[in-house]
């Protein structure tokens, strides 16, 4: 909110310099976000006196006038016509520059010489008159800067108010904290009003028909107004605090909303039919014109002021087009109520209306303060606009505001939440310089009630927040809570996803975090089928765009966009990995399921240096980073099977990824259809893994093993075997035949080519035998070996490379 | 006899000194200390030499032979060396070219910020919990004092799946799933990613956030200052300074804002802290006792702490990053600097 420091000086003495006033605001819990110093749009004009206003002889357009401005002399021409020697005008001199940007240079105007220029209001910025020479009080000192003079610089300060300080909302609420914090004491502005002889019951009524959203309605009448635009004083006053002037009934209630933070309605009492006002909820599709132009439908519970035949105004919200202020009002109907916060809540959201006032009433006025206002209102208008207060006012208030009373407040349990020895005196203090009643039921336990514009106090713990407040957060010594010995538990996921991280970059992959929503395109992108669990994607009803309006199922796709957006930089060399959720629909009403996924893929150049080797990155980079990944964890188990098939993935190179036969994702290069839609030139690989299933998996458990103490024996053999058998079959073989003494199977040679036969391929595979209590013989390898050997012939078909058939 | 010696000496030397190749070198030892080379041949015959002169001339032969031995060994062993040093000299490369290496994974700059956070405060016994993303809009705001129509709901906009089904605007749900499951004391730290429709230089519609909670007997407003004091000193350094100001959360009372001196111009007045001298960097406040009974907690017997802060800030921040979005645009330009 905007104050006015200006305005602010009217209620409260303020003693201290700026810098501390915003420092102890601030630290009292109203942020000051921003500190401007505003001023006229002019420089270098001063206050001046006509010495002598002579006519031109040869053209009555031009006045040629002396003035008089503090240290000299000056000779000015000049065109307008309400000027006579003795007046005080604003004179611009040479060098002055004014609104719109133009600068006052001397000039000869008819042969004579024309040494600055007189203003009027218009061409100052400061008013809109333009029909001639701005008149200033004769009592201002001549040769003093204008703005000075006028008083038109002022401090303005941007303060935060959190939603629970309504009663801040305002300049009186801002200085009431000013005082409270420096010990000032608050000046209330004046609201007696003197009335006329008319009485207002004689002239108009209110009804309320729906006391629960409107619990007070009050008005007074005023008569004989003449619209004008406001004085100069009000019109900077609301400019400073960010609203526009418009006529001088309509600016002084916006002038009293800002001063006392009650908002206040002018209707113009000739639209008023039957003359009189209805509060109550709208019936529903009733049509009405807001003072906006805008032809609203409003909804049943919508609350309405209406007259005796129509909606005049939406209540609390915004008054109606046809019952506004206009040019010849000449009688005013002023409404100053309390609506309730809720359903002005609701009904301004619904419309979509965010007025000063909806803000005001929906965070909650101050429900004894509608009077005051109501006063205030009218005695200004009354000074601004001529017209006549008619005698007494209308308070309908059918239903009383809750106010808290009388909540209990404990000196000890102040101590306790805060962890502070502040006394009683203090307290009492405290809470007395924010106009709080306190009644000492015993030694250290009060009965305090707020002031009823602290809507935001009801509780004890309220309390306890006002006196650290205002006691000093930084008063409040700094300590350390009590040791309860509890252990620290990481979660097992948490230590899982830690260490998958830590060995995923070992392996060169950095990490990427992307939005969890996606566009609900992307899965037919990616060509997953209709029936698959992944189209079952949770839909945000207010997504803030659309390719970012449902939330993901795979982490694929925002990788591939990933890829995308870095090939459009140049940079093609990628290794990158997400870990993060997807999410399922399940039922209406139910919450989605929210799985774990580790995304990642690897694209273009395997090494960083082109002139050595040009490698580019393929699936099995990808896998051995994977089989890293597992080998860590120490999970063992981990299988990659051709068998698993997705529509994005090229069919021939890519598999399921399993660890016991439980199936945990899947691996492979990404379609080079999927490439080609998504313009990328490099071939690409990637993998998504199911987190929550490998977390359950992991245990943490290294558990070591002797080293052999007797040396191994090493076969090699080739095997030739048919292109499509996979080296897999023939591992698993060897291992199947022996467990005791045949260590390790590994293949070194895969080899297709010459000396080959077309379609077959030889696999190179080392067999490593050891035993572990003794050196094994000759002999005894050779028998197990040509057993393994044989098993694997005899059951693959496979031939042994070197030997002929 | 003797003057010869030494004549037969300087000339063995020089000729040594002269020698280039190993060839000479060899040469050189046949001719003075072969077989048929001088001194040997000198040596030999002794017999024939003065009997007083002989104990003399024999012992200058064979100090000299022992000098000339040694000398030509030595011009051997260098010559060999130096030709060693020539082949591996020939093997050069050009040590300028650049490394051959697998660039090493980089850490986000969030997750490393979100890690150096749990860090710090696993040491003060906090452990790390999750929740989900997709929340009850009870979680989300009803259990944390924010009813609906309440003003404190304009304080986060929110994205909708269904009426009571929202995307967390916040993690401090997970406090309420764990007090729900667990009694006092407390202590946990909840990061994650959280979402508001809002899309600016500062604002991006997924980012992160961590909450933390600590509930026991007696715990003081005292104690949060003494807390998160210890934080932000380990995170920004012992000498930052730092101040605690009241603000307003729903779900805390008292409230605290707690900034930190600006680390871009020390308090001075900067772009970065809007003048100010100060940064926000978390919220934090005493848990309102609302928020207990909604979990069956009696306020009287326990009290508690939370706050939370945004890591994307952290991160921002730390490294001077201006734009929030770069964090989510994974541009390896970006990424690459960590």
């Amino acid at each position: 909110m905007l104050v006015s420091l200006r305005w602010l000086r009217d209620y409260v003495d303020i003693r201290i310099p700026l810098g501390e006033l915003v420092e102890r605001l601030t630290m009292a819990g109203l942020e000051v976000e921003e500190i401007k110093e505003t001023g006229p749009a002019f420089t270098n004009v001063v206050v001046a006196k006509l010495l002598s206003v002579k006519t031109h002889p040869e053209t009555d357009k031009y006045s040629f006038c002396e003035v008089a401005a503090g240290e000299g002399i000056y000779p000015v021409v000049c065109g307008a016509r309400n000027i006579k020697p003795g007046d005080v005008v604003p004179l611009a001199r040479i060098g002055a520059t004014l609104p719109g940007g133009y600068t006052i240079k001397s000039s000869k105007i008819r042969g004579a010489v024309s040494d600055g220029m007189l203003c009027s209001e218009q061409e100052l910025g400061i008013g809109a008159d333009a029909s001639g020479i701005m008149i200033l009080p004769r009592d201002l000192t001549i040769g003093l800067d204008l703005a000075e003079a006028l008083n038109l610089k002022d401090t303005v300060l941007d303060i935060g108010i959190t939603p629970n300080r309504s009663d801040c909302l305002s300049i009186i609420g801002i200085a009431r904290e000013i005082a409270a914090i420096t010990g000032s004491v608050l000046k209330y502005p004046d609201t007696a009003v003197s009335e006329n002889e008319q009485d207002i019951e004689s002239i108009t009524s209110v009804d309320i028909l729906d006391p629960d959203l409107c619990p007070r309605y009050s008005a007074r009448i005023i008569r004989d107004v003449t619209i004008t635009p406001s004085p100069l004083w009000m019109r900077r006053r609301l400019e400073a605090v960010g609203l526009r002037a418009i006529n001088n009934i309509v600016d002084v209630t916006n002038y009293v909303m800002m001063e006392l933070g009650q908002p206040l309605h002018a209707f113009d009492f000739r639209f008023l039919e039957e003359g009189r006002i209805v509060v109550r909820r709208s019936r529903g599709e009733e049509t009405f014109t807001s003072l906006d132009e805008k032809e609203r439908i409003l909804e049943a519970d919508t609350l309405m002021i209406c007259d005796g035949k129509k909606p005049v105004a939406i209540g609390g919200i915004m008054g109606g087009l046809d019952s506004e202020v206009k040019e010849d009002t000449k009688m005013i109907f002023l409404e100053s109520a309390y609506f309730a916060p809720a359903s002005i809540r609701r009904s301004a959201k619904s419309l979509g209306m965010s007025t000063d006032a909806a803000f005001r009433f929906g965070r909650g006025i101050d429900p004894e303060g509608v009077i005051k206002a109501l006063n205030r209102a009218a005695r200004i208008m009354a000074e601004i606009s001529g017209g006549r207060v008619c005698r007494g006012y209308i308070d309908r208030y059918p239903q009383k505001v809750e106010s808290a009373g009388n909540i209990l407040l404990r000196r000890e349990r102040v101590n306790e939440i805060l962890g502070t020895d502040i006394n009683a005196p203090e307290i009492v203090s405290i809470l007395e310089s924010l106009e709080m009643k306190i009644l000492v039921e015993k030694d250290g336990v009060y009965r305090v009630t707020p002031p009823t514009y602290r809507v935001d106090i009801a509780r004890e713990i309220d309390l306890i927040e006002e006196i650290a407040r205002l006691y000093g957060y930084d008063l409040i010594p700094a300590t350390l809570p009590p040791v309860s010995v509890t252990a620290v538990t990481t979660e097992r996921q948490q230590i899982v996803v830690d260490r998958i991280r830590d060995l995923i970059r070992g392996s060169g992959y950095s990490e990427i975090i992307t939005f969890s929503f996606i566009s609900p395109e992307s899965a037919k992108l990616l060509g997953i089928r209709e029936d698959d669990d992944r189209r079952n994607m949770v839909k945000i009803r207010n997504p803030l765009t659309e390719d970012q309006s449902v939330m993901r199922t795979t982490l694929i796709s925002s990788l591939l966009e990933t890829m995308k957006k870095n090939a459009h930089n140049g940079c093609l060399d990628l290794k990158m990995f997400e870990i993060g959720r997807v999410f399922f629909h399940r039922e209406e009403g139910e919450l989605p399921i929210e799985k774990n996924r580790l995304g990642c893929f690897i694209t273009g150049m395997y090494y960083d240096d082109l002139w050595s080797s040009k490698i580019y990155a393929d699936l099995y980079d990808l896998k051995g980073c994977i089989e890293n990944i597992f080998d860590g964890l120490k999970i063992a188990g981990l299988e990659f099977r051709s068998g698993h098939r997705e529509a994005f993935l090229h069919p021939g190179k890519s598999g399921g990824i399993y660890v016991k036969d439980q199936f945990i994702g899947f691996l492979g290069e990404v379609h080079p259809d999927i490439l080609l839609k998504m313009d990328l030139k490099n071939r690409a690989y990637v993998a998504e893994i199911d987190l929550d299933i490998v977390s359950n998996m992991f245990s943490g458990e290294v558990l070591y093993k002797d080293l052999p103490r007797f040396p191994s024996v090493v076969r090699d053999v080739a095997f030739v075997i048919g292109r499509e058998m996979e080296a897999d079959r023939i591992l698993k073989l060897a291992t199947e035949m022996d467990k005791e003494l045949l260590e390790k199977v590994s293949i070194f040679d895969v080899y297709s080519g010459k000396n080959i036969q077309e379609g077959q391929k030889s696999l190179g595979i080392r067999f490593v035998y050891r035993a572990s209590d003794r050196t094994l013989t000759d002999d005894e390898v050779n028998q197990l070996h040509g057993r393994v050997i044989k098993n694997i012939v005899d059951l693959t078909v496979a031939r042994i490379r070197g030997e002929e058939i | 006899m003797l003057i010869e010696l030494e004549e037969l000496q300087r000339q063995a030397e020089s000729e040594l000194k002269k020698s280039k190749t190993e060839e000479e070198l060899l040469a050189i030892k046949t001719k003075y200390l072969g077989r048929k080379g001088i001194l040997t041949k000198l040596l030999r015959g002794l017999g024939d030499i003065e009997p007083e002169e002989r104990p003399q001339v024999g012992n200058r032969c064979n100090e000299i032979k022992a000098t000339l031995t040694a000398a030509i060994e030595n011009a051997l062993k260098a010559r060999t060396s130096l030709k060693k040093k020539e082949v591996l000299l020939r093997d050069r490369i050009d040590v300028t070219l650049p490394g051959r290496r697998i660039r090493f994974g980089r850490e986000h700059p969030v997750a490393s910020v979100c890690k150096d956070i749990c860090d710090i405060f696993a040491a003060l016994g906090f452990s790390a919990v999750q929740g989900p993303e997709i929340e009850l809009d009870y979680y989300n705001f009803e259990a944390l004092n924010i009813p609906k129509d309440h003003p404190a709901r304009d304080m986060q906009d929110t994205f909708y799946v269904e009426d009571n089904i929202v995307l967390r605007t916040h993690t401090s749900p997970v406090q309420i799933r764990v007090m729900e499951k667990q009694r006092p004391p407390i202590r946990i730290l909840s990061p994650g990613r959280v979402y508001r429709p809002d899309s600016d230089i500062s604002h991006t519609p997924m980012f992160h956030q961590i909450e933390g909670l600590l509930v026991d007997k007696g715990v003081t407003f005292g104690d949060l200052k003494g807390v998160l004091t210890l934080f932000l000193k380990q995170m920004f350094g012992g000498d930052t300074a730092l101040r605690f100001r009241p603000s307003f959360f729903p779900f805390t009372e008292p409230s605290a804002e707690v900034d930190i001196k600006c680390v871009m111009c020390r308090g001075a007045g900067c772009r970065v802290c809007s003048q100010s001298g100060w940064l926000e960097i978390l919220g934090s406040g005493m848990v309102d006792p609302e928020v207990f009974k909604n979990v069956n907690y009696d306020p009287e017997e326990f009290s508690g702490f939370a706050f939370g802060l945004g890591l994307e800030r952290i991160a921002m921040l730390k490294y001077g990053i201006s734009d929030i979005r770069l964090f989510f645009e994974n541009d390896w330009r970006f990424l690459e600097q960590f």
